[in-house]
């Protein structure tokens, strides 16, 4: 199930808008792809991410991955839920499973973004 | 699980072994002082049979190469012949003490300088440290030596280590370790080395190339002179990552093929206790050039026998205390005098027929990306099995229902939901067949009953675990009274 309120990166990142901040996150396919995940690695709150550069990783049984961030902006909010308990982003990878909050510097990068349609037929694809 | 603790077998009153009156006790009140005696400790109260019992069912339900075949590429999960340990064992290598002189120690002094010289036939290099403790540690030691190299030479400026996307994660790491930054190139639709992205790489800022030869494909890299040649004109060395040794041993060295420096796994190639089963060792072997830049001490020869050598001024320094993991190199010593030169190229040979063999048996039900020949190891892809659901971790969870050590999964990562599967020369016809058949019965049951194997394992004492909960939240000890 892909949320319909949510756009994409073809780097399976999500992201949910809420005026100018942004919520990201990977999706519930990126998870599944991953495997168990047991390490997180997410700036720090006042950094700055840029869109299509890398903003962290994550580390799973499998291996480890870049996050790519989906728009660019300052990071005003960190899951520190993660810390301990890394496996939310397998169990609820579009809720508790959520990563930064960014605020957006330029909230048209939006716009570049896949639609909830345009993802799912990506992944149907790979 | 199934298997209380030896705590909570305990039953009042009972007992393995009856004392007879030995006033131990006020002895012990005398020495400790009564205030220091407790009586109130838990301790299990068993017979002697019910600790056997515990411990031998506990021991059942581990798993190595002495319980079956354990095929974990990249791993060489060779078995360890039994006379080593009995040689190991004998007092004038297990009694010694590290700072005995050296005119009291020439036995172990002589056997440390041959394995040296064999390090040097088998690798085609010139000079040899048996210190590091394991590959990843003899990575990073080799690098080090590089990087005094070129200090040395004036030459700081090289800061580039390249490795292909298909490396042991630890040529990336130990590079990155040692203060270098790390380029990844692409490999090329063959699966080994793109000579046209290697040569764009390629700098007056390029300190070393690592390669694995035959890489994690199980393919040897058979344009490895042109390589050489390129990393040589730009002023960088060449690094063999000698993991896959095994594929090798008597029929290429990679020093004649232009590598300026080599480790080995002793605990891989050459049949030491590996996973558990005992430390690794990891030695280096490199050209002339880089001799003098060794960690110290080398074990060398004079008129009046062995002794350790200090006297290396470039060295890099120690990087293991006193002189590496001796019990394996003297586990590995006895390997290479046993099986002798021709001995160790028939061992490379058998390694490689065994994996083409089995590869042959099992390319019909799964896909085989890079192609149906192979050296030491091959890769296979759950690819096909993958739209009913079941990926590699599956399959490897529902091998271990028959009775089989999964391989190596996920590895390399250029291959989506990669099994790698090394079968080692020490394994029969029999050992093989029966694997094939289980991997090729996995796939059918894949397409008839995916669920089976998507629920696996079934026939284990703990079933499917959440492997990252697994190792975070461990129960690791048992309180009295829980």
């Amino acid at each position: 199930m892909i949320p319909e309120d949510l756009r994409y990166t073809s780097t399976h990142e999500w992201l949910r808008v809420d005026d100018d901040l942004a919520t990201i996150g990977i999706t519930d396919h990126a998870q599944e792809e991953l495997g168990d995940i047991v390490y997180l690695e997410l700036p720090e709150v006042g950094s700055t991410v840029t869109a299509g550069h890398v903003f962290g990783s994550v580390e799973s049984v499998k291996t480890v991955s870049d996050l790519t961030a989906p728009v660019s902006g300052e990071v005003l909010e960190v899951n520190e839920e993660l810390t301990d308990s890394p496996d939310l982003v397998n169990e609820e990878s579009y809720g508790g499973g959520w990563m930064i909050i960014v605020k957006m510097e330029i909230p048209s990068e939006v716009e570049e973004l896949l639609t909830p349609e345009q993802y799912e037929k990506f992944v149907e694809e790979q | 699980m199934n298997e209380p603790t030896i705590f909570e077998r305990s039953v009042s009153g009972r007992t393995g072994v009856y004392f007879q009156e030995s006033g131990l006790d006020s002895t012990m009140t005398q020495i400790l002082g009564e205030e220091n005696l407790r009586h109130d400790l838990p301790l299990p109260e068993v017979s002697q049979v019910d600790v056997i019992r515990h411990y031998t069912r506990l021991s059942a339900m581990n798993y190595g190469v002495d319980s079956g075949f354990y095929p974990l590429g990249s791993c060489t999960m060779k078995y360890n012949p039994k006379i080593h340990e009995e040689i190991a064992a004998m007092p004038g290598f297990s009694r010694l003490h590290p700072n005995q002189q050296a005119e009291s120690c020439q036995g172990i002094l002589r056997m440390l300088f041959e394995m040296q010289c064999f390090v040097q036939e088998i690798t085609g290099m010139d000079a040899v440290t048996l210190q590091p403790a394991a590959g990843a540690h003899g990575e990073l030691t080799a690098l080090m030596v590089f990087k005094r190299h070129f200090e040395r030479v004036g030459e700081r400026h090289r800061r580039i280590v390249i490795v292909p996307d298909s490396s042991h994660g630890t040529n990336p790491a130990t590079a990155a370790r040692c203060g270098y930054e790390v380029i990844q190139i692409t490999s090329g639709t063959d699966g080994r080395v793109d000579i046209a992205r290697l040569r764009e790489q390629l700098s007056d800022e390029t300190a070393a190339v690592m390669l694995t030869n035959p890489n994690t494909l199980g393919l040897f890299e058979t344009q490895i002179a042109e390589i050489a040649d390129l990393v040589h004109k730009a002023g960088a060395l060449l690094y063999c990552d000698g993991a896959n040794m095994n594929a090798i041993m008597g029929i290429h060295r990679p020093g004649d093929a232009g590598f300026d420096a080599m480790h080995l796994n002793l605990h891989k190639t050459f049949s030491t206790p590996h996973g558990g089963g005992g430390p690794g060792s990891g030695p280096i072997a490199v050209k002339d050039f880089l001799a003098s830049y060794l960690p110290v001490p080398v074990v060398a020869q004079n008129e009046d026998g062995y002794y350790l050598n200090y006297d290396l001024p470039d060295s890099i320094g120690a990087v293991h205390s006193f002189y590496g993991n001796i019990g394996m190199i003297v586990r590995a010593f006895a390997y290479i005098i046993s099986l002798g030169a021709n001995g160790l190229r028939e061992v490379s040979e058998n390694a490689v027929l065994n994996a083409n063999y089995l590869l042959s048996k099992v390319s019909d039900s799964y896909e085989v990306p890079y192609g149906t020949k192979c050296m030491h190891e091959f890769v296979a892809s759950a690819v096909r099995q993958k739209p009913r659901g079941v990926k590699a971790l599956d399959i490897a969870k529902r091998l271990i229902d028959f009775g089989f050590h999964p391989p190596t999964i996920y590895f390399p990562l250029i291959v989506p939901e990669a099994l790698m599967v090394e079968p080692t020369e020490t394994e029969s016809i029999e050992s093989l067949n029966a694997f094939a058949d289980a991997l090729n019965a996995i796939a059918k049951e894949a397409e008839v009953s995916p669920e089976m194997v998507t629920s696996a394992p079934h026939h284990t004492p703990v079933g499917r675990l959440n492997e990252a909960a697994a190792a975070r939240n461990m129960e690791l000890t048992w309180t009295v009274g829980d």
